[in-house]
């Protein structure tokens, strides 16, 4: 006798149950209006046998812990440079060694990188923060403390919408916020490799020191695909501010998620913290499973421990994390080797004050780019797309810029433009794993195209024809491509003149092609 | 010439009287002479003559690089000195040679000062007697000298040399003696409570404590990184204010030093006191205070006050704190600074190779003495995070109230603070011993500690010698950044005690040089 865990479907208002059925719907009784916090969090089909409190609805409380890596040319506190898979050890200075004698200097760009996340995040800004040591014994962290900032981070009681659709419709789109606890200025570690056969440990210090901004995320969150889409948002958010490169595959974004579970009206259950996540699509994933396993655990009786769980993304479950040693005492203490990292604003700036010495929160806040909500509105209000295409646009780097320079360059409508490069365009380089910038159509391009069949010069199906071509005629290299393309679009609008609409436009395009290649 | 002072040797050397190289090597065979002392952990013999031979070349040219060019001077081992053994004296850092030189160090060398060598010093910096290195006990040398052997109850011969020597006071003991048994012209040594200043009233030598920021700690291994400055320890006061003149200013390594640049001073050769105010703070007649130094320090006071300055009686009521506000807060940030040393990246490793974790523990157990280890548990503990408000940030809040303490006193307008050094003169080994490390460093610190606290300059003067024949100095504390005014006052009185010159026989043999600083009497 088995029955089927799901998520509520609709109205759940973050409330999850123990069901007989799949996606039984239970009705607005939640604590949040129906609607309101309505979101299709896809029921993972998990076994469990039916438990005494069988209908007793469970509220997953989700929080995460973020270190976004900062794109910075030189460490946080030492001039090494930041590359991603340099050899071992090549970018290691004195400092992050450790080597005894050496002391720390504040990286001014990586304190840029914090104040413009925390202003694009809604943060209050602290004028004054401190940084703080945090000690533990690890072969990656060569001073046997990170310097941190726990007493005083430098941004502090933010927030972050984001959206995401409800049953998986595009068409249905809730806005959510969730707070942003605090925002600190820290220190990377750096890499164990462990050889288990020659067992021995082999350390890359080149991490070693790398400026990390930690975003606490409070526990606003109930599933994995709030959590995946408030990731998602926050990562495009950094990609705009150029503040990180929010690669999750790098490890430039790291993704820590505190998972809990409890009944309506009760204090918050235990949690269990859950690492290793690297892509947006494990987090969702990981979140799920860790809220199934607790209700799982709980409904059987069971307890849940505050612990450390890793994510095997080959499983698809969480596993304990070996233990270190019980319970971390961290000593924090204040790092005295740093004064009081200080920031101003326009009225707090001394008149006699070197510009270069000091960092203005308004001079930064005027220079904030546009966000990507900011963005997705001007699309929306600009060239009337829905707000969902408005979304997909965003999504993929440079897309909206090509968009709007096809649309710069043709006739067509952009609600007729959007169309052809988010069916046509994206759904191919989506098939063959290309990046908008490696796509072989370029904008300009792509608007000759839709210009022909604007004046009506070549059906829409050959329009298709001629742009599948194209894209498949992919060659060895983009520019070799493009060359081929325009020759071909030359090809298509010569006949075109020369037959004026005699011959089917696609026929000729096929001869062509026959003829040329 | 070895005895005379820096100042007076650069002109010689100006004037062609002697050269770098003579002069370097003059300074080795002192060296050598007086090994017994253990002043030294590291001579370097070679890269001294090198550079004492650069020093000729630029100095033949006419073109010295100033007033430092062929000094030789001497660095204590905490300070990183590039392709240099430092040491710590520890067995942790045995061997280790640092591929970089401590901004002061490399201040020194871009000034054509001659590094001679490394200096003995209490493991990382933690003691006030230079007993506790690795590398065995300095020896003040004042239990050599005439004026000590002559005092000190005679008895047979060369068994009591060697049961009677007393110790230099530390941690910057090798520094002290280094320069008092002129094997050097100038010394650096680093003071985190009293660390300089100690060691410079045992050895009768001159000991600067700058104010926290106006000298680099980039390239000091730390003791405690929010008191520790590096000390300058120099045979006379215009000697201080010319080390620290080519020492002082912005580090852009050191976050902490000042932001302005440091425009170097000259003293003037008849400073005037009489519109001074001077303080002498009540706390500091402490318990265990020698009456002979307490009837110095008196005199000192009486001094002034004939000179027409204004002395009045101040009072630091929370100094009395200081010792144990100290011994948390210095735990605490040795714990810290201790934890890099896990004989991974550098330093010594142990065989135990059974868990990265038993690696740990075994290198650290055969790398730090008893002190060390003592202090680093004490600090883990002080930073639990149950204990943290209770004892960290008392002590941090205790401080605060010692530093607002002289806040108070400087405001009330008082310019200088003059008080006693050291609580006797230099004591035995042997009796040294009797007592622990720690016993003796709270004791050791009591007069010197709350400077640290505040991070206030002050300077040890050498004032005249006891009924044992060995050195007492009193102290001057002066106002945050206000070195010169400090260095005034010390020079003026300086002027006005004549402390004796050491008598060492291995000096004269080495010296046949004329001497300029003959004294007739001294103050007593």
């Amino acid at each position: 006798m088995a029955a089927v865990l799901a998520m509520v479907a609709r109205g759940c208002g973050g409330v999850w149950r123990r069901l007989r059925q799949r996606c039984a719907v239970r009705p607005g009784s939640g604590p949040f209006p129906r609607g309101e916090r309505a979101v299709a969090c896809n029921a993972r089909g998990g076994m469990m046998s039916a438990g005494k409190s069988g209908l007793t609805p469970w509220i997953p409380v989700v929080g995460l812990e973020i270190h976004a890596q900062i794109s910075s040319n030189s460490k946080l506190f030492s001039g090494s440079q930041v590359q991603f898979a340099a050899p071992p050890n090549s970018l290691v200075s004195f400092f992050d060694a450790s080597l005894p004698g050496t002391l720390p200097v504040l990286n001014r760009r990586c304190v840029e990188a914090a104040v413009m996340t925390g202003l694009a995040l809604n943060c209050h800004i602290n004028k004054k923060s401190l940084f703080d040591r945090k000690h533990y014994f690890y072969a990656d962290l060569p001073a046997g403390y990170q310097i941190t900032q726990q007493r005083v981070p430098i941004a502090v009681n933010g927030s972050l919408s984001y959206s995401l659709c409800i049953d998986n419709k595009m068409s249905q789109m809730v806005t959510k916020t969730v707070r942003i606890k605090q925002i600190q200025l820290e220190q990377d570690s750096g890499k164990s490799l462990h050889d288990d056969a020659r067992s021995q440990t082999l350390v890359d210090l080149n991490r070693a020191g790398v400026g990390l901004m930690e975003l606490v995320m409070e526990p606003d969150m109930c599933c994995g695909e709030e959590a995946a889409a408030a990731v998602r948002e926050l990562q495009l958010i950094l990609q705009t501010l150029g503040s990180s490169q929010a690669v999750m595959a790098e490890g430039q974004l790291r993704v820590d998620a505190n998972v809990s579970v409890h009944h309506p009206g009760e204090p918050y259950g235990v949690r269990t913290e859950v690492k290793n996540i690297n892509s947006i699509r494990f987090l969702a994933k990981a979140v799920d499973y860790e809220i199934q396993r607790q209700i799982e655990e709980l409904g059987n009786g069971g307890t849940i421990s505050n612990e450390t769980r890793a994510f095997d993304s080959k499983l698809g479950c969480t596993v304990p994390m070996r233990d270190k040693e019980g319970k971390q005492d961290y000593r924090f203490m204040p790092e005295p080797n740093l004064p009081p990292l200080i920031l101003y604003d326009a009225k707090s700036l001394p008149a006699n004050m070197n510009h270069q010495q000091v960092i203005n929160i308004d001079w930064i806040r005027e220079r904030l780019p546009d966000l990507p909500s900011v963005k997705r509105e001007k699309l929306v209000e600009q060239y009337g797309i829905l707000p969902e295409h408005s979304f997909t646009l965003l999504n993929e780097d440079g897309l909206p810029e090509f968009f709007e320079n096809v649309v710069k360059q043709t006739q067509m409508k952009p609600k007729k433009v959007i169309g052809w490069i988010l069916n046509d365009l994206l759904s191919y380089l989506k098939q063959h794993s290309l990046t908008v910038k490696e796509s072989p159509v370029s904008s300009f391009l792509l608007a000759d195209l839709l210009n022909l069949l604007e004046k009506k010069e070549i059906s829409s199906t050959a329009a298709k024809q001629v742009l599948a071509t194209s894209l498949s005629a992919f060659p060895h290299t983009c520019k070799q491509a493009r060359d081929l393309i325009a020759l071909l679009l030359c090809y298509v609008e010569m006949l075109v003149t020369k037959w004026d609409g005699t011959e089917d436009a696609a026929v000729t395009e096929k001869n062509w092609c026959l003829q040329g290649f | 010439m070895l005895r005379s002072s820096l100042r007076q040797v650069s002109a010689a050397l100006k004037e062609g009287r002697v050269t770098p190289t003579e002069l370097c090597q003059r300074c080795l065979a002192l060296i050598k002479s007086t090994k017994f002392l253990n002043a030294y952990i590291t001579v370097t013999e070679e890269t001294a003559l090198k550079q004492a031979e650069e020093s000729e070349k630029r100095r033949k040219r006419g073109q010295p690089l100033g007033i430092l060019d062929g000094i030789p001077i001497a660095v204590k081992d905490n300070f990183n000195t590039a392709g240099i053994e430092t040491t710590c004296a520890s067995n942790m850092l045995k061997g280790y040679i640092s591929p970089y030189n401590a901004t002061v160090v490399q201040k020194l060398l871009d000034q054509g000062a001659v590094l001679l060598g490394k200096t003995n010093l209490d493991e990382f910096a933690m003691g006030s007697g230079s007993t506790d290195g690795v590398f065995g006990p300095v020896r003040n040398p004042w239990s050599y000298s005439k004026q000590y052997k002559e005092k000190s109850v005679p008895k047979s011969h060369s068994e009591d040399e060697e049961y009677n020597w007393v110790i230099t006071g530390g941690s910057s003991g090798g520094s002290a003696a280094a320069v008092s048994s002129f094997t050097c012209f100038a010394a650096l040594g680093s003071d985190t409570g009293g660390s300089t200043r100690n060691p410079a009233a045992h050895c009768g030598v001159v000991g600067l404590k700058p104010t926290y920021g106006l000298i680099s700690r980039h390239g000091l291994i730390p003791l405690v990184n929010s008191m520790d400055v590096p000390g300058i320890l120099t045979r006379c006061v215009d000697d201080a204010a010319v080390l620290l003149g080519s020492l002082a200013g912005h580090d852009p390594k050191d976050s902490t030093t000042i932001q302005d640049d440091f425009k170097p001073f000259e003293l003037p050769d008849l400073p005037d006191v009489s519109k001074l105010s001077i303080g002498i703070p009540k706390e500091y007649h402490a318990p265990g205070l020698s009456s002979e130094i307490l009837s110095l320090w008196s005199k000192a006071a009486d001094l002034f006050k004939n000179a027409g300055a204004k002395v009045v009686e101040v009072s630091l009521p929370h100094t009395r704190y200081s010792i144990v506000c100290y011994h948390v807060l210095c735990t605490a940030e040795v714990a810290s600074n201790m934890a890099r040393f896990d004989g991974l990246e550098y330093g010594h490793r142990s065989d135990v190779k059974d868990s990265t974790e038993s690696m740990y523990a075994a290198t650290r157990r055969e790398g730090f003495n008893d002190v060390v280890r003592g202090r680093i548990l004490s600090g883990n503990y002080f930073l639990l995070k149950q204990n943290y408000e209770k004892y960290f940030v008392k002590a941090q809040k205790v401080r605060r109230l010692i530093a607002n303490d002289f806040g108070k006193v400087f405001g009330s307008g008082v310019d200088i603070l003059l008080t006693p050094t050291t609580l006797s003169d230099a004591v035995p080994y042997t009796e040294f011993i009797q007592e622990d490390n720690r016993t003796r460093s709270a004791q050791d610190d009591i007069l010197t500690q709350a400077a640290n606290m505040a991070g206030l300059p002050a300077i040890n003067v050498p004032t005249a010698l006891s009924e044992r024949g060995l050195p007492v100095g009193l102290q001057f504390i002066g106002r945050s950044f206000q070195e010169k005014q400090l260095l005034t006052v010390a020079k003026w009185f300086e002027k006005q005690v004549q402390f004796p010159v050491i008598q060492l026989e291995e000096a004269e043999r080495h010296d046949n040089g004329v001497f300029q600083h003959q004294k007739s009497a001294s103050f007593s």
